[in-house]
């Protein structure tokens, strides 16, 4: 239950991190918030070679709204974007999901970069990213590029960014005026990973919804017909719930989201 | 290579060299003999080592020493006053919100931290067992702790939002 040893590096700008990212390869690290990474170095299922922590990397710490949405340096905390008044405002969405995201001690210190990167398919935030089909930025030593949230995701905790590459911005888009959205779950304990979660937003007739927990990725269908979600998604059964109850769980949760979401496109509100 | 780190512990300034792969949690207990601050898990699940970070809760066994450099840090021995005990410390003796002890630093630091964050807080019953979700008490069944934060936010004259 102790970390296995590795060498630390801690640069004070994005582009000495982009150029020690380069330099250590692909058994280096990157350490964000270390609320996913360090309990996997105390079990060991992580051994990398040595560790960039971004904590010194102020220039990536940021909440920018505009009017075509959130723009979230990937240093952020998730308390911070939580916080968010702009944020809030912009995308309701991401404060709901957010407040499901473990609990408060860890948001303090878990960022939105982090959480993003890590890509664990049952996580919240990415499910709020691809349903308001949002990107990233991501930096490495051939320069920046744009990852869209539909092909960033790729499998359980895999991106499709490269082994030398840093995500460094995560985009939330405004959600549309007479759009409404919600995000509902289920989880056995209070601040659990969920054991399926439903984004929904739906504007007219248009509907989008993205699941949490029920397949290798976050799972994005545009229908509002329930048997297109079952068709979509690919939930596995493990301890904590069978791949029966959480196809279940994937139309209940589903279908209260969605009509949460066009309850308040109606209404107006949230 | 070990790294030097220079942070302020309970208001006092503390530097040593340490290798990367020590927890702070360990570097607390350990390094400085401030074994106040418990481990449980070791994976963030259990509550029992937050400490407070620059103010902010967070988990000691989450954080590695040298990310603790140029930070100011606070466990619990640095909550009494000589005697006399933070309005946290003496809400828990008042309201029986403890039983063996164990996981009682981190409660009391977390709902620490939940009290000084804002002038007014929530003191609902959801707000307050929402604060304290991330603390796990195998003995106490939680009613005397919720109990022991109402206590503790009138004693700290917090106004209930
Ligand atoms: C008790 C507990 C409960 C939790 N419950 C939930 C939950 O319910 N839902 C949920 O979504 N999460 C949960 N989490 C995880 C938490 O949200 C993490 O904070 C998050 O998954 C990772 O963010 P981090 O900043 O801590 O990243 P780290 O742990 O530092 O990093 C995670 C991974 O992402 C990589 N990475 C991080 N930042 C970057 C970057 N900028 N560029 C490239 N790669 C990067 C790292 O190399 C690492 O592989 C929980 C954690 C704990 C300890
Ligand atoms: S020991 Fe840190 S949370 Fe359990
Ligand atoms: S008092 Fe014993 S675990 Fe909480």
């Amino acid at each position: 239950m102790k970390p296995p040893p590795f060498d630390y590096h801690a640069p004070a700008t994005l582009d000495e991190a982009v150029r020690l990212r380069t330099e250590l390869g692909p058994e280096a690290s990157i350490l964000a918030g270390g609320q996913s990474l360090i309990p996997l170095l105390n079990l060991r299922f992580a051994r990398p070679s040595a560790l960039i922590d971004l904590r010194r990397v102020r220039e990536l710490v940021y909440v920018r709204a505009g009017q075509d949405g959130v723009a979230v340096g990937a240093m952020t905390s998730q308390r911070e974007l939580e916080r968010s008044v702009d944020a809030a405002r912009l995308c309701p969405l991401l404060r709901e999901a957010q407040r499901c995201v473990a609990h408060p001690v860890i948001r303090n210190r878990g960022t939105v970069g982090g959480t993003i990167a890590h890509a664990d398919p049952a996580a919240e935030l990415p499910a709020a990213l691809r349903v308001l089909a949002g990107h990233v930025t991501v930096r490495g030593p051939r320069g920046e590029r744009r990852i869209d949230a539909d092909e960033l995701f790729q499998f359980h905790f895999t991106t499709s960014l490269e082994p030398d590459e840093i995500l460094t911005e995560v985009f939330f888009p405004a959600l549309r005026p007479d759009a409404g959205s919600a995000y509902l779950e289920l989880s056995r304990r209070h601040g659990d990973y969920p054991l399926a979660g439903a984004a929904a937003i739906a504007a007219g007739d248009h509907v989008r919804l993205c699941f949490a927990a029920l397949g290798p990725t976050p799972v994005l269908v545009e229908s509002d017909d329930p048997a297109d979600w079952d068709a979509a998604i690919e939930p596995a059964g493990d301890i904590h719930a069978s791949a029966g109850y959480r196809r279940e769980l994937a139309a209940v949760l589903g279908g209260r989201a969605l009509a949460l979401a066009r309850e308040r496109a109606t209404g107006g509100a949230a | 290579m070990k790294h030097a780190v220079t942070l302020t512990v309970n208001g006092e300034r503390v530097e040593r060299e340490v290798e990367p792969r020590l927890l702070l949690s360990d570097f607390l207990r350990h390094e400085l003999g401030l074994t106040g601050t418990h481990v449980g898990c070791e994976h963030g699940v259990c509550g029992c080592c937050t400490i407070l970070v620059d103010g902010a809760a967070a988990r000691s066994c989450l954080m590695l020493a040298v990310q603790a450099d140029g930070v100011e840090l606070r466990t619990i021995e640095g909550l009494a006053e000589g005697e006399e005990l933070h309005p946290v410390q003496a809400a828990f003796r008042e309201a029986h919100g403890l039983q063996c002890g164990f996981c009682t630093p981190g409660f009391v630091l977390a709902i620490t931290a939940f009290l000084e964050e804002s002038e007014t807080v929530d003191l609902s019953d959801g707000a307050i067992r929402e604060a304290i979700a991330g603390n796990l008490c195998r003995c106490t069944g939680y009613q005397n702790i919720v109990e022991a934060v109402r206590i503790a936010a009138r004693a700290m004259g917090k106004a209930s939002a």
